[in-house]
Parts: C-alpha cells; structure tokens; sequence
C-alpha cells in the first residue's frame, strides 16, 4: 500500500476537467461522486442537529425526577397540553431521535458522504459506475427525511407524531398508534431503504469493476474494503426491512393479520425480522468507522496498517457473522433456552475480529513516528470508546445477563458507547482528516483539539452514568424515573453541556476553515498518508484521473 | 469535459431524473398516506404521484438507450450494467425471504386458529386449543395445488424457454425468431397474470384476518407484482426489438429482462412448492 502514491503522479494535471456547470445544474443534477458527496455531508450535518436538539430536550426533561417540561412542548408543536400528550410527545422524540441519527445522520455521512467522496479516489477512478443512480440515492434520502419530519405534525393515534421506538415494534405501531403519522415513518423508511439500497449496488459495482490498473483487492485502502463489506450488508439486509415494515403497513390499512394474534400473526415475526435487517445495520454504521480510523491511525503513525489482509477479513468475518446474531437483540421474548445458547456463542464470536481490529490498530502504533493531530486524537477516541462499547457488549451477549439488563440504560450507555461515541468519532475523524482535501483548505488545530477534548469529556459525562443507571434498573424509553435514579441523570444532563460546547468548536471550525482556513497542497499529512487522494489537488479537479493512474 | 478522458468509463451528463423521481415518490407515497386515511385529496396526489414515477422511469431509461446508442456503453459500462443488474435481482431475492419467512413463521409453529364462514378466531387459552394447532388453520379450505397453480407452474416454465429461445435467435442475429420469441414469452406472462387474477377472485377465503390469508396473498402478489414487473421490461423489449436497437454483440436490455424474468420464475417455483403443495398439504381443497 505503501507504493501507490510514488506511482501515482501525472494525475492532478487536467485543468481541462475542472470546467463546472452552473449552480442549479451542478448542485440539484449531479453526477459527480464529489458533489454528491459534499451534498450528503451538508444534509447529514443538518439532519445531526436537528437529532442533536431532540437528545437535548429529553437530557432536559430528564435532568430531575418528574415531567417538567413534555406537555407544554407538545402544546407548542399544536396537541393538548396534558400529561398523557407531553408522554406521547416523548415517545415520539425517541423515535425520531433514534431514526434520524441512524438513517439521516451517519448512514449519509459516512457512507454517502465520505464513501462517494473517497471511494471512487483511493480506486483511481474517474467517478462511481453510476452516477445518476449516485444522486436519487441522495434526493430519495433527502424526500425520506421530509417524510419524516413530517409525521412529528400529524396524528400518531395518541397525540402527534409516531411514538413507536426507532424499531417500529408491533402491536404500538399497529393497533397501537392508528394514525397517518406511523404511516409516514414506514414510507419514510421505504425511500431511505431504497436510496441506501442504490446506493450499495453502486458502491460494490464501482469497487469490484472500477480499480485502476494494478490496484488489485489486496492493494484497495481499508477504508475502500469497509465500504465494500458495508454495501454487502446493505444490499442483503435492507430489502428483508421493508418486507417486514410493508406487513406493518398492511396490518394498519388492508386488514392482514401479520403481527395480529387475533388472526394467528406473530408479533415476534416483526422482531425477528426488524433484527434480520437491525444487527447488520449497527455493522452498517460502524465498518467505514473502522475504515476510517484505520486510514488516520496509519497517516499520523507515519506506518501502513499493521495486519492489513488480517484487518480486511477481520470485516468481512463482522460482516458475515453479523448476519446470524440477530436475536440477541430479542432475549426477553421468550425464546427457549438452547437457542439463547445459540445465539449469546454466536454473537461473542463477534468478539474476535473485533478484537483483531482493535490490536492491529495499537500494533499500527506501536513503534510508529506518532504525531497528535485532530484527525488522530479522534481515532484515538474511536478505539478507547469503542472498546468499551465492545466491552458491555460482550456483557449483554450473555443471554442470562441480558434478562436483567434488557431495555435498561446499560443498552442505552452500550449502544451510545459504540456508535455515538464510536461511530461520531470515526465522523470526526474522517471530517479533520479530509477537510483539507475537501475545501483546499486548512482547520484551526487549536480549535480542533479543543473540539475533541470537551467532546469527549463531555459524551462521558453523558454516558458512563447510565451503565450504573442501568444496573440499578432504569428502563430505557421512560420520561420519568424514582427518586433513586436522579443523581446519575442529573449528571448526564450536565454533560450534554459539555457536549454542546463541544459542537460550538466543531461549528466555529467549519466556518473558520471554508472561509479563513490556511490554503494546503496536495498532501497536508506528508509521507504517512498515502492513499491515492492525496496526490491530487486540494481541493481536486471536477474530474479526477482522466488519466488513469498506475499503481504499481 | 468528457472529450479529454483517456478510459472507457462514462461520466453521465448532469440529469434532472433523480430529483424528479425522488419528488414524485414523495408524492405518491404522501398521497397513499392521505389517501388511506380517507383524506378527500389523497386519490388525487396519488393519482398525481403514480404518473410522476412512472414518467421518470420513462424519460430516465430513455437517456440510458440514447447514451447506448451514443456509444457511451463501452465494454467495461456494460459490465458495470451486468453488475448491477445481478445485485438488484440479489436484493429482490432478500425481499421475497422476508415473506417466506412470515409463511415459515406461520406454519412450522402454527396457532390454534379457527376458521368458519370467512372469520379467523384464535383459540389459544380456550377448550380444544391443543387439538387446533394445525397448518393450514383448521377449517380452511385451500387452493388446489394441482388445479390451476400447476398450469401456471408449467406456462412460466415455458416462458422461461421461450424467452431463451428469443436469446438464442438474437444472438445468431435472427431478429423474427427474437421478436417472435418474445410475443410468445409475454403472452405467456399475461396468460399468468390472468390466471392468477382468476384464482384470486375465486380464493375461499378472504384477503385479510387470519395469518394463512395474509401471507398467501401478500407473497403470491408481491411475486405478481414482479410478473406484471418483468412483462413490462419484456414488452419495452418486444418494442426495441422492433426498432433494431439489438445486436448479437450488444444487447444487455434484453439480457437484463431475460435474468429478470427467471428470477421471477424461481420465485414462483419456491411459492408454488413451499406454499401451494407443502403450505397447503393436508388441507381440505376448495372446488
């Protein structure tokens, strides 16, 4: 991997390519991978804050015991200012926290965006396979996200909005919430599904058939594998979800009986479905993570990879058994003992690759010419946050342990530990780390040091309390708690301060660096970065290789 | 811009089909929400909506033929074609697993269902639970396998050769075989596609209430769906056909309508098998 770049020269002369259409043509037509790409970092930056917002009302809500602010809140969005509104209110802001972080937040950002953006480069490709496919993925992306905001101002059945839980479960999202609202999260998710779906087809076509000249899959940057081993999971696992979300959808209009008991359904079917399709997305999510960090660990090392061949199948292992876990998720149903065996050995044989991920990257490290830049500090943050997210859940696998654990903040704390503090921080990696590539222009280092020490204080505070909330018992998804429980809560809504404060850096850097930032060559990082977009210009020309490089 | 590049690949000209689709399905499934909560315009934006998406499928397909003819499909595009279409047909084949998986569901660990004059009532918890634990649910009549499913059996299994024989007949450059087997393939999908209709109207029982009926008709029509789907592809053949837009050596929408069509076909030989013969064993057989 070392030698691509040495080989790689002559490919940023083309001024000729760097003719580009007129706004609307450019920004609302395009074809272009990096366009497109720039357009799903934009959208999923906003779709972040507005999830962002909504985490920031429930830490309110939550910072003491009782309701304190749910039904005015619910008044203002135009329902009643009740209780049992406010309660709705609630429940629809965990759902559409849950689904915008995941499927309008990092699914675009680290896939549509850095994915389209980086992939296409580090194969020494032109653009992607199909790049009018490239931008319905994005716009039907975009139209889903309207679709949803929309429901939180229609009627769910109980107040407005759809207070289903990002999982949808059945019977609260059949009989349980009658009106259009859930209706809108199920289409929603329809066009989202599909994008994303696209999406993939692109994705693996582009790798499999696009490499340069000598770039063969053993030679393809791990970022670009982790893509690849993602488009996989997408492409398999999405079309199962809408199968299982167009059985809610004829359960609530068409009179099927599915998830209906009255009629012989299984409201376990819904689970066992949605997990079919729920586990490989926490992979879906989390691999370009792993991409990522892998790429930053080796440029600010000044080393390659160590174990790369290891690190690639390391993924496709994850990828692979990621999709024979799903019922982990469902330990509580009710299901009989062997097959709880089952699936508690399955998911901690997830564990190993992991674990080869995780000790390659300090193998990376270890004796490399290390320097503390923004994009490494993340990394670093990825892989200390990431194991503890790994750790708890190696914890929840345990079938046995799940029973008490199940539903409670420990998952909350869990989860949150491997993709808002694993995957976000793979996010910010990828942003500092390709910044410079992007925009041509430098961030501010001190800004970014200080973006990611309070960040990461700050998602701690938030955090780590609710493993100790959960092991006391505090059910997840509930707007009120025990006197008992306060002080931990309390605590972690201190910390989202912290956080915010955090985001303030992050903003004011974006804005330094598009507008005041430091102009940069081609190759900011200097010997260690080595994939194949740092011999371009920064930011490269509206179409890149039309020579096509060589890699030796 | 594209004059200066020195490789195969074809950078698309900027289009406006993508962000008209996606709008048009925002209008099509935003009406379907209005509409089936009986809001008086829902009909209207949906019957606004369909049009739109079947518009762009239209005019986006339309610049995918003029750019072949352009030449913008080298070897290497075709390829990219070919990839593509096999992972659409791959994702496909994961959709229809999840309506299987409802029916496995549904019948491996059956519940005590009682069905009488169109009415599921489930029993669990009542005298004589135990005794109902059956598949098909006890007292439903079911569609004979070996009445009208097997011809249909049978009339995709010959479409699938004479659709084959359209392939062997273009690509010795016989465009009357090619035409000729393709009328025969899509009127054999038509043929189906009634049949099917047929068999629905005269189903004894009803489309909804009990878990039988659900996963029956929504897997058997999501497969028609596909049918009606592939005939579609097959006839926008039929019409290039016509107009010479195939060779033996360049024809990879025909090729694509082809696979797409067998795919189609497996599905039905896995619902025909799991759900008409095995689904329904045992089962008084209605007519």
């Amino acid at each position: 991997m070392t030698t691509i770049a040495a080989d790689a020269d002559h490919a940023h002369h083309d001024d000729h390519a760097d003719h580009k259409p007129g706004f609307f043509v450019r920004w609302f037509m395009s074809t272009n991978h990096k366009d497109i790409g720039t357009l799903y970092l934009i959208f999923a930056i906003c779709a972040g804050i507005i999830g962002s917002a909504l985490s920031g009302l429930m830490r309110l809500e939550l910072a003491q015991e009782g309701i304190q602010y749910l039904p005015h809140w619910a008044a203002m969005l135009g329902g009643e200012e009740t209780d049992t509104a406010g309660k709705h209110f609630w429940n629809v802001m965990i759902t559409a926290h849950g689904l915008i972080m995941v499927f309008f937040m990092v699914m675009p950002a680290i896939i549509g965006g850095f994915g389209n953006w980086f992939v296409p480069i580090m194969i020494g490709a032109p653009d992607m396979a199909f790049p009018r496919m490239n931008n319905i993925s994005f716009w039907l992306t975009f139209v889903a996200f309207f679709m949803l905001f929309g429901s939180m101002f229609v009627s769910g059945g109980s107040g407005l909005g759809a207070g289903t839980g990002w999982t949808v479960y059945a019977p609260l999202s059949t009989s349980g919430s009658t009106g259009p609202a859930v209706d809108m999260v199920i289409f929603s998710l329809h066009m989202a599904g599909a994008a994303s779906i696209l999406g993939a087809i692109n994705f693996i076509t582009t790798i499999f058939n696009m490499r340069a000249p000598g770039m063969t899959l053993h030679k393809m940057p791990l970022f670009v594998w982790s893509v690849l081993v993602t488009a996989f999971l997408l492409l398999l696992s999405l079309p199962v979800l809408a199968a299982a979300i167009t059985m809610l959808l004829t359960d609530r209009n068409f009179g099927t009986a599915f998830y209906d008991a009255a009629g012989g359904g299984d409201p376990v079917l819904y689970q066992h479905l949605f997990w079919f399709f729920g586990h490989p997305e926490v992979y879906i999510m989390i691999l370009p993570g792993f991409g990522i960090v892998s790429q930053v660990v080796s440029t600010f090392s000044k080393k390659p990879v160590f174990g790369y061949l290891g690190m690639a199948y390391a993924m496709v292992a994850i990828g692979v058994v990621g999709f024979i876990v799903w019922a982990h998720h469902m330990f509580t149903v009710g299901m009989r003992v062997d097959l709880k065996m089952y699936f508690t050995a399955a998911t901690m044989v997830i564990a190993v690759p992991t674990g080869i991920k995780i000790f390659s990257w300090l193998a990376t490290m270890w004796g490399g010419s290390l320097s503390f830049k923004t994009p490494m500090l993340w990394a670093l943050g990825f892989i200390f946050m990431f194991t503890v997210g790994g750790v708890t859940g190696v914890v929840l696998a345990n079938g046995g342990v799940d029973q008490n654990l199940h539903d409670t903040y420990y998952v909350v704390a869990h989860f949150h530990y491997v993709l808002s503090l694993g995957a976000v921080f793979a996010l910010f990696a990828g942003f500092y780390y390709w910044i410079p590539k992007m925009s041509g222009r430098m961030y501010s280092e001190w800004m970014g040091q200080l973006h990611f020490w309070t960040f990461f204080i700050g998602v701690n505070i938030v955090f780590f309390p609710q493993h100790f909330l959960g092991q006391q018992g505090m059910p997840r998804r509930y707007p009120d708690y025990a006197h008992a429980f306060e002080y931990w809560h309390h605590i972690s809504s201190l910390g989202y301060l912290v956080v915010m404060v955090g985001l303030l850096f992050f903003f004011a850097n974006v804005f330094y660096t598009l507008f005041a930032g430091k102009k940069v060559g081609a190759n900011p990082w200097g010997e260690g970065a080595t994939t194949l977009e740092w011999t371009l210009s920064s930011p490269p020309p509206y179409h890149q290789f039309n020579e096509l490089p060589r890699i030796a | 811009m594209a004059g200066q590049k020195h490789h195969d690949y074809h950078l698309v000209e900027p289009s406006i089909w993508p962000l008209i689709g996606s709008l048009a399905a925002f209008i099509m499934l935003g009406g379907g929400v209005m509409a089936m909560h009986a809001v008086p315009a829902g009909m209207w934006v949906l019957g606004l909506g369909i049009p739109l998406v079947l518009a762009t499928f239209y005019f986006w397909w339309a610049d995918v033929v003029r750019e072949a003819h352009a030449g913008d499909h080298t070897p290497v595009v075709q390829l990219h074609l070919r990839y593509g279409m096999l992972l659409f047909i791959a994702s496909e084949v994961m959709f229809f697993v999840g309506w299987f998986w409802a029916w496995f569901d549904f019948s491996l660990f059956p519940t005590a269902l009682q069905f009488a004059d169109g009415a599921t009532t489930n029993m669990i918890g009542q005298e004589g639970a135990s005794a109902l634990m059956q598949w098909p649910p006890k007292g439903m009549e079911v569609i004979d396998a070996f009445d009208l499913p097997l011809i249909n059996t049978l009339i995709l299994l010959c479409s699938g050769t004479t659709v084959t024989w359209a392939h062997h007949a273009l690509l010795k450059g016989d465009r009357k075989g090619l035409i000729n087997g393709l009328w025969l393939t899509i009127l054999l999908g038509l043929l189906f596609s009634s049949i099917q209709l047929f068999e629905y109207m005269h189903a004894p029982f009803p489309f909804g209430g009990s878990n039988y009926s659900s996963a029956f008709f929504m897997a058997t029509g999501f497969h028609g769906f596909h049918v009606i789907v592939g005939t579609i592809f097959l006839i926008v053949c039929l019409i290039r056909s016509y107009k010479g837009h195939f060779t033996p050596q360049q024809h990879f929408g025909f090729e694509a309508a082809a696979w797409y069509w067998h795919f189609v076909d497996v599905v039905w030989l896995f619902l025909f098998i799991v759900v008409y013969v095995w689904g329904g064993w045992g089962a008084p057989v209605h007519g």
